[in-house]
């Protein structure tokens, strides 16, 4: 053994993870040898987001601990094993497999089990927890031959077990002891509120019932028996009727333990034994367990400073809350049942919104004391830093929550009014200090300030007021964001985009006279004629448009290093016939093309000079081919598998999705290229997860995932809705790309569009599933327009003479440009290297 | 109009066979020129038409425009930008290319090349 100290960490929770990972980085590091046990045979991963589980998330999304975390930091794990006995005497820990191990120092971070009321029937099968990947596996399973579920408890735990029992098709019921839901957290009015937008979600709340026992059902496998007589009958019973803290182990060794369980420490996370700590939900700080992720990650940090002797000291936490819980925003801060003495309420209630905001003031009505909002959480992070830093209220607290309607009244106090010192991320305890300090240090981005600090990368609550502090800060030090286009437009793409849309623009001069400066440019030019495709869909040849494309649009075709072109026509689906790929080998051997099979599932046809296109192109339409829009910011391919039709696992019919879907997008212009795939299961042979549009069968109906993206910086794509049928399949695409033309910024990828979108993948499901901005409409007339303005470019173009003439080399001349100049290698051409270029033309 | 017309004018084409606001390529005397339409003040400018960073003849595709005062080609491959008066590139003041006087009588391109 070694002479450094060893420390033992007993748990490799979500809290004891951030011990760990709190610990590599302090200067202890060198003084320990650290060991930690791992009940489960997991290690640690997010619990916080544990039932994205049930959406598609995996184990390895979930997963807390970076690839290489243990070994590069030689620390020693041992997974699937308890700790079962601490023996204070002679130092040592023993475990379930008899792993017996002497220690230093003691981290206890066992986190908490949730508590199962005692009713008779229990233990009955079927009947489960919510608190580990391995309970969901179980849910799972059981889900898969039940129909109606139950979850005992209304608190906030219990409704988001709800929502996935209704994400595994069960009839759902919640069945709460108290007289409302969220007890804990909100108030009679809140609570009514609550109540009926589940309720419209199809969930059944119950509420004062007394479950007094689970016996055997007549339709399901269980009947709930309750005091009032009455009784449901169902197939899976979820407990969620609160948590109590693991402290057996500390209970065992004779540490001090608070009345009703917890193990008791002091600011400085020890316990009643200054060489063992407790961190996280198993510890009991003030008489309080703090049942939320971030005290514990407080508590982490604590812990590890106290080990290298740095000061830094626990002194409780904030319990605010923001979630949503079945796609119902609902916020808490602070004293929300008003037990502050002579504290004044203020509420608003909006019955036809659902809306439901109060605030609790001190008498004095000068400061915040607490607040619950359901329905509509915008103030949230506002209020918070009011409660927070004890903010001085305005005259009239109630504009706090009032709607703010056509300029009347300023309300929020905005960023400018918190100190340094207000927390701002509270997941990563991130202050507003730490922030502005990230962007003068060159964070300038919020993606950047996600890297650097890890803010809004938790629960997301924080991101509206993170990017509020980055863009004042961005002011502040002059670099006024500066979101013009160019020099010749003051606006965003996203402005000129409404600016061309409402005043029905039609022509860059146009555009240029009603809201520009100068000539335009290679910036602004292209961003028009994007803008005016995705509107109005003419022909981007049309001779006002045409000088606005690159040249890759201006000749239809993909310009290549030696200025000649290739030609990629469309394959859609990746299908072809033996007829048509002959007809492609034909004209790639008549033309003397380079011939390559792309990593879109289509041909590409290389070395064409600029005059030849127009020939080939009527070659390949004679053969029905249209163009493949290679060249444009549009749709490129909709990569298939071959799906259900021949492969034996296919559980759709991928290729026939993949073609339809190629053809109703095909031709509509972008801020940037996007691309599609469709595969026919979940083994995934189209790669869809690194698409901009992602499509996979499933049993249930297809599973759409958005956003995602190969190339440069590659970014797994986001499920966002599953069990989809073709037609709300179609809608929900429609939405998103009218949605993402609209507001990105020119020549931004749907992935990085996403990262910079605020609200992220909810703000996104909002817009496109629950038409939050009541613009679904809107945008599906908007796609039916460019959809029945299709027309083939190349056919278009072969057919008008005037324009075909265009793409002779020289308007003065029938010569080419005697540079260009190809020489054979592997039965093929290639373009000429300079130096046989200039021996060619000796 | 870039250059004073030096009297070795050469007829090109027709100014509709210009496009608007964008450029064309011509040969003239073996020499491969691009022409550029300014339609609002109705000037055609002419330049070589190679870019020397990419080694191509290529810029009578480059998109046209202004940046300041300069009125300006970028290149279609690596989008450096060149003066349509004077041909100077604006990212590389070492790197300048061939610019040429040129007129519009009775609708008709005339250039004229360096003697
Ligand atoms: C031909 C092809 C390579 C091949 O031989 O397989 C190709 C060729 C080019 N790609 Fe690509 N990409 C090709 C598939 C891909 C793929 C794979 C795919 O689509 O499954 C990717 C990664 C997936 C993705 O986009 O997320 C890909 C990521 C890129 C990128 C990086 C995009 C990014 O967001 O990081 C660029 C650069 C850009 O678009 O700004 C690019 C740009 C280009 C350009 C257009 C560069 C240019 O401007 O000259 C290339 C010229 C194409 C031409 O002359 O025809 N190409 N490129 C593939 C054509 C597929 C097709 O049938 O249309
Ligand atoms: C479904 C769900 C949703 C939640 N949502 C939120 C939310 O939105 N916001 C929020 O702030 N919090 C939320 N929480 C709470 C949050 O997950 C906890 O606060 C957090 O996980 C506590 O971390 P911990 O490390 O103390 O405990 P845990 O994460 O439970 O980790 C304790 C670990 O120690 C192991 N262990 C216990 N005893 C031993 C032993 N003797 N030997 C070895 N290992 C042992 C356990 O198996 C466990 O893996 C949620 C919890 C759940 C279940
Ligand atoms: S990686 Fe793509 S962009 Fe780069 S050279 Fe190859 S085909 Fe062209
Ligand atoms: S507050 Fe949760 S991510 Fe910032």
């Amino acid at each position: 053994m070694s002479d450094k100290k060893q420390l033992v960490v007993i748990g490799n929770g979500m809290v004891g993870h951030k011990f760990l990972q709190s610990m590599t980085n302090s200067e202890a590091m060198q003084d320990y040898e650290i060991t930690t046990f791992c009940e489960e045979t997991r290690l640690a991963y997010d619990r916080v987001q544990l039932t994205s589980y049930f959406n598609g998330k995996t184990e390895d999304d979930l997963s807390l601990v970076e690839p290489g975390f243990f070994e590069e930091n030689k620390i020693t794990v041992h997974t699937g094993d308890r700790a079962s006995k601490i023996d204070r005497d002679k130092k040592i820990v023993t475990s379930d497999s008899g792993r017996s191990i002497s220690y230093d120092k003691i981290v206890l971070a066992t986190g908490s089990f949730p508590f199962v009321p005692p009713i008779p029937g229990h233990e009955r099968d079927n009947c489960f927890v919510y608190r580990t990947i391995d309970d969901l596996i179980d849910i799972t399973n059981a889900g898969e031959t039940s129909k109606v579920g139950v979850v005992i408890g209304g608190g906030l735990l219990g409704l988001e077990a709800a929502k996935a029992l209704k994400d595994l098709g069960l009839k759902t019921h919640v069945v709460e002891f108290a007289p409302r839901l969220m007890a804990v957290q909100i108030d009679d009015g809140a609570g009514a509120v609550l109540r009926k937008k589940i309720e419209e979600l199809d969930v059944s709340v119950h509420t004062q019932k007394n479950t007094q026992g689970i016996v055997d059902g007549e339709e399901c496998v269980h009947r709930m028996n309750f005091a009032d007589g009455t009784h449901i009958e169902t197939d899976v019973i979820l407990f969620s009727a609160g948590i109590r803290p693991r402290d057996d182990i500390a209970r065992d060794c004779g540490l001090t333990l608070g009345e009703r369980g917890g193990i008791v420490v002091d600011n400085n996370c020890q316990t009643s034994d200054e060489d063992i700590y407790a961190i996280g939900e198993c510890a009991l700080w003030d008489g309080k367990i703090f049942g939320l992720v971030a005290p514990g990650y407080q508590m982490a940090q604590v812990a590890a400073d106290q080990l290298s002797a740095k000061e830094n000291s626990f002194t409780g936490a904030d319990m605010s809350t923001k979630l949503k819980l079945m796609g119902v925003d609902v916020a808490s801060i602070g004293d929300a049942h008003a037990t502050t003495e002579k504290a004044k309420v203020y509420t608003y209630v909006n019955g036809a919104d659902d809306v439901y905001k109060k605030i609790v003031v001190s008498e004095d009505n000068k400061r915040l004391l607490g607040a619950v909002l359901i329905g509509d959480t915008v103030d949230y992070g506002n209020l918070l830093q009011l409660k927070l830093n004890d903010i001085a209220l305005p005259e009239y607290p109630d504009s706090l929550i009032l709607p703010q309607r056509d300029g009347s009244g300023v309300t929020g106090l905005g960023v400018e009014a918190l100190p340094d010192s207000a927390q701002i991320c509270s997941c990563f305890d991130v202050t507003k200090g730490a922030l502005c300090h990230a962007v003068s240090d060159g964070a300038t981005t919020m993606a950047a300030i996600k890297e650097c600090t890890s803010a809004t990368t938790g629960c997301g609550g924080c991101t509206a007021l993170v990017g509020q502090v980055l863009n004042k800060e961005l002011e502040k030090m002059g670099m006024d964001v500066n979101t013009d286009l160019c020099e010749h437009f003051a606006y965003t793409r996203q402005e000129m985009y409404h600016l061309i849309r409402v005043e029905k623009i039609k022509t860059f001069d146009d555009l240029l006279a009603k809201h520009g400066t100068g000539y335009g440019c290679d910036i602004c030019k292209p961003a028009a004629a994007s803008i005016f495709a995705s509107c109005w869909n003419d022909y981007v040849l049309e001779t006002p448009h045409a000088g606005l494309q690159d040249t890759n649009d201006r000749y239809l075709a993909n310009i290549q290093k030696n200025g000649t072109y290739s030609i990629v026509p469309r394959i859609p689906g990746g299908e072809i016939t033996p007829d048509k790929l002959i007809a492609l080998g034909e004209v790639g051997k008549k033309y003397n093309l380079y011939t390559k099979i792309t990593g879109g599932q289509r041909v590409d046809l290389f070395g064409a000079r600029q005059d030849k296109l127009p020939v080939i192109w009527k070659e390949l339409i004679d053969a029905g081919f249209e163009t493949g829009h290679a060249y444009g910011k549009s749709l490129r391919t909709v990569k298939s598998c071959v799906g259900s039709t021949w492969c034996r696992y296919g559980v759709a019919d991928s290729v026939t999705t993949a073609i339809n879907l190629e053809n109703r997008y095909k031709g509509l212009r972008a801020p940037h290229k996007f691309k599609f795939a469709v595969s026919g299961c979940t083994r995934e042979c189209a790669e869809a997860q690194s698409k901009d549009v992602g499509v996979i069968a499933t049993e249930n109906g297809w599973n759409l995932y958005l956003c995602g993206n190969g190339g440069m910086k590659p970014r797994h794509a986001d499920l966002f809705a599953t069990g989809l049928d073709d037609e709300t399949l179609v809608k929900y695409i429609d939405r998103f790309l009218m949605f993402y033309i609209k507001t990105a910024d020119r020549l931004q990828r749907t992935s990085t569009w996403m990262m910079n979108l605020e609200g992220g993948l909810d703000y996104l499901r909002e817009v496109v599933i629950d038409d939050s901005l009541g613009l679904a409409s809107t945008f599906e007339e908007e796609m039916q327009l460019v959809i029945d303005t299709y027309q083939c470019e190349w056919k278009k173009t072969v057919e008008n003479e005037e324009k075909s003439k265009k793409f002779n080399t020289f308007v003065n001349s029938d010569k080419t440009d005697s540079q260009i100049v190809f020489v054979p290698e592997r039965d093929q051409i290639r373009p000429a290297h300079k130096e046989e270029i200039a021996a060619k033309l000796n | 109009m870039a250059n004073e017309l030096n009297g070795n004018e050469i007829d090109i084409c027709a100014l509709t066979d210009l496009t608007d606001n964008a450029g064309t390529a011509a040969l003239v005397n073996d020499v491969q020129v691009a022409l550029f339409y300014i339609k609002r003040t109705e000037q055609v400018f002419a330049l070589s038409n190679y870019d020397p960073f990419s080694e191509a003849n290529v810029l009578s595709r480059g998109i046209i425009g202004s940046i300041g005062d300069e009125l300006v080609v970028a290149s279609p491959i690596y989008k450096q930008h060149f003066n349509l008066e004077t041909g100077q590139c604006l990212e590389d003041e070492k790197v300048s290319i061939p610019a040429y006087p040129t007129q519009i009588i009775n609708g008709r391109v005339l250039i004229g090349l360096a003697s």
